[in-house]
């Protein structure tokens, strides 16, 4: 398959809707992610953020829109196959096998995407093509000395970080991270952005975060969403100015 | 943590020991009618661990699997009796005397209701779930009985099939004793390794967390149809099995609460332990025939028992033998 140019986005998403009952949670949205870049999602509670990334990923059907990724229409594909073709996300409230341990997370996230599973023989648990890589990943993600607990008995911070490790053990050409520090302890919460910034050489990133200070420090592009609609979108230095997003989501009386 | 391990070890070995020897110890002691009883309790404990195979493993609430194992029974039933009339089925297939023609042809048409029935049933989960098998299962229930020409309600005696291959005489007590033991260490053998293997890991995924599943890329759908499939094939063996130990067939095989207790013995035993299910079925229907004979309200008596199995050790008699596993539900 031929590289899609280099100045296409890898994924694009346009007038994007999805309604629920009289909510419009997503309000005629387009949005462009750059290969390699990290563009944050922000906006108030209920703006629409999760919505968005359950559209993007496939686990909603928009009422109207289209989203491509990677130069191919993949708004009628289903989640798993958006997934195969590279398309991870993590949830904001951590979704693990709880019953596994941090390993076999991770090796069952590898496994999603070597060759299919029908393989009914041999002991997954002691295949090294799964067992190897996945020790590697949770060294990476700080987890290493974690491996063998179940993921039911990691501390939320851990979990958070497991979360991710399974997304990225997806090989994936992109990452829909939902709110990866939600609820992170202050130190937690340094390494994952320190996690995040070594991550931006390697992976593009769709991140949504209410933390202000991260999202300024590692995003390359911020859209603003307020009601399900991109009220602004741009670099960091241009949302930090811009007067609608300053009255409706800054906040103007911060200036105190 | 090991030494649990070893300890459920030690006991499905003692368990399995204790089996291959009861046919030794009853013909000794005089009491040969146990090798009956115990046989037909082996060949519910094989219906019981494929349940466990979707239930237990990958979440599944059948509350239809009584049809895999009639349809696996009729099978047999209806090879047999075509064979004894030298008729066809259908005015085209012959039938047979040979179980080892008559039982994969068991396994393959239960195999293939499962398919369908699985093909429907799993795009619905939770209560929807249970309640389209078991709609599924009374559908194939009423089926066989208004099938007049295999007797319908009454339902259909016939003589043979009881040779395999040409010289293993089962209608020895101990040799199809032995032979079903056979058939049981190779399901529990079969499907230790397929829950240890990347398929079982992803039908174990689908159970504790589907979404996630999809997320990761599994398109589960096919995954547990697959599952679903296999375990029905396997309850059609059992099926087969049961029919020519009955010589003898009947709808009642496949009512509903056929399906209920099989759940039962697999919540008994242990859910997802494989092992569980035999020991569940060995206790559940040695109480179900001698509780009768202390009192005639056993059912008032069996029923707290199982809620207090489910209460305090929801992993049932088995998994108090296994380590705790967290979200699983360990014990007490
Ligand atoms: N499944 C659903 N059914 C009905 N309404 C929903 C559903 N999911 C989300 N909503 C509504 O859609 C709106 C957007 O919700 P969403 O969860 O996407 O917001 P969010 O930006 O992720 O908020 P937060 O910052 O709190 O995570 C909210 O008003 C919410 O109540
Ligand atoms: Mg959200």
């Amino acid at each position: 398959m031929a590289e899609p140019l280099v100045e296409a986005p890898l994924l694009e998403a346009r007038g994007l809707i999805k309604r629920f009952g009289g909510i419009v949670a997503t309000d005629n949205l387009s949005l462009a992610v750059e290969p390699g870049e990290i563009h944050a999602v922000i906006g108030p509670n209920g703006a629409g953020k999760t919505t968005l990334i359950a559209q993007l990923s496939g686990e909603l059907r928009s009422d109207a829109g289209t989203i491509r990724f990677a130069g191919e229409d993949v708004t009628d594909l289903p989640v798993y196959d958006r997934s195969r073709r590279g398309l991870a996300r993590s949830f904001q409230i951590t979704s693990v096998f709880r019953a596994f341990t941090a390993l076999e997370n991770v090796a069952l996230a590898l496994q999603a995407h070597d060759s299919h599973s029908f393989r009914f023989w041999k002991d997954a648990s002691r295949d090294p093509a799964l067992v190897e890589p996945a020790r590697r990943m949770l060294e990476q993600v700080g987890l290493g000395a974690r491996a063998e607990i179940a993921a039911a008995e990691l501390a939320h911070g851990e979990q958070r970080q497991l979360e991710i490790a399974m997304a990225l053990a997806t090989g994936p050409r992109m990452l829909l991270l939902d709110e990866p520090m939600a609820g992170m302890g202050r130190d937690e919460a340094v390494r994952m952005t320190a996690f995040l910034r070594t991550l931006k050489q390697s992976e593009t990133i769709l991140l949504i975060e209410h933390d202000m200070d991260v999202v300024f420090a590692l995003a390359d592009r911020i859209t603003v969403l307020v009601y399900g609609r991109a009220i602004a979108s741009g670099t960091p230095a241009e949302i930090r100015v811009n007067q609608e997003v300053r009255q409706a989501y800054l906040g103007e009386d911060e200036h105190a | 943590m090991i030494s649990s391990l070893d300890r459920s070890r030690i006991f499905v070995l003692l368990l399995l020991a204790a089996l291959a020897l009861l046919p030794i110890v009853a013909t000794i002691g005089g009491e040969e009618f146990y090798i009956g009883q115990f046989r037909r309790i082996l060949i519910f404990a094989i219906a019981a661990i494929s349940l466990d195979l979707i239930l237990g493993y990958g979440g599944m609430v059948s509350l239809g699997h009584a049809a895999f194992l009639g349809a696996g029974a009729y099978v047999v039933a209806i090879l047999v009796h075509h064979a004894s009339e030298e008729t066809r089925f259908l005015g085209f297939i012959p039938g047979t005397f040979e179980p080892l023609i008559a039982w994969p042809a068991a396994m393959l048409v239960s195999a293939a209701l499962a398919f369908f029935i699985g093909l429907v049933s799993l795009r619905t989960s939770g209560v929807y779930f249970i309640m389209i098998t078991l709609a599924f299962a009374q559908m194939v229930y009423y089926v066989f009985v208004s099938w007049r020409a295999y007797g319908g309600d009454d339902g259909l005696r016939f003589r043979g099939g009881d040779t395999l291959a040409g010289f293993i005489d089962l209608g020895n007590d101990v040799v199809f004793y032995y032979v079903v033991f056979a058939v049981l260490l190779g399901v529990l053998y079969l499907g230790q390794r397929l829950v240890k293997s990347r398929f079982g890991r992803v039908i174990e995924g689908c159970r504790e967390n589907e979404r996630r599943m999809r997320a990761l890329g599994f398109p589960t759908y096919r995954y547990k149809l697959t599952a679903f499939t296999l375990a029905g094939a396997v309850a059609g063996l059992a099926g087969a099995l049961f029919a020519t130990q009955e010589s003898y067939i009947s709808p009642s095989i496949m009512h509903w609460t056929r399906s209920g207790d099989l759940i039962i013995m697999v919540i008994l035993g242990g859910m997802g332990t494989l092992y569980g299910p035999l020991v569940g079925a060995v206790v559940f229907m040695l109480m179900e025939k001698f509780l009768p004979d202390y009192t005639q309200h056993w059912q008032i008596v069996f029923g707290p028992i199982l809620v207090l199995i489910v209460l305090f050790a929801r992993r049932g008699v088995f998994g108090w033998l296994l380590p705790a596993r967290p979200g699983g539900g360990g014990h007490g």
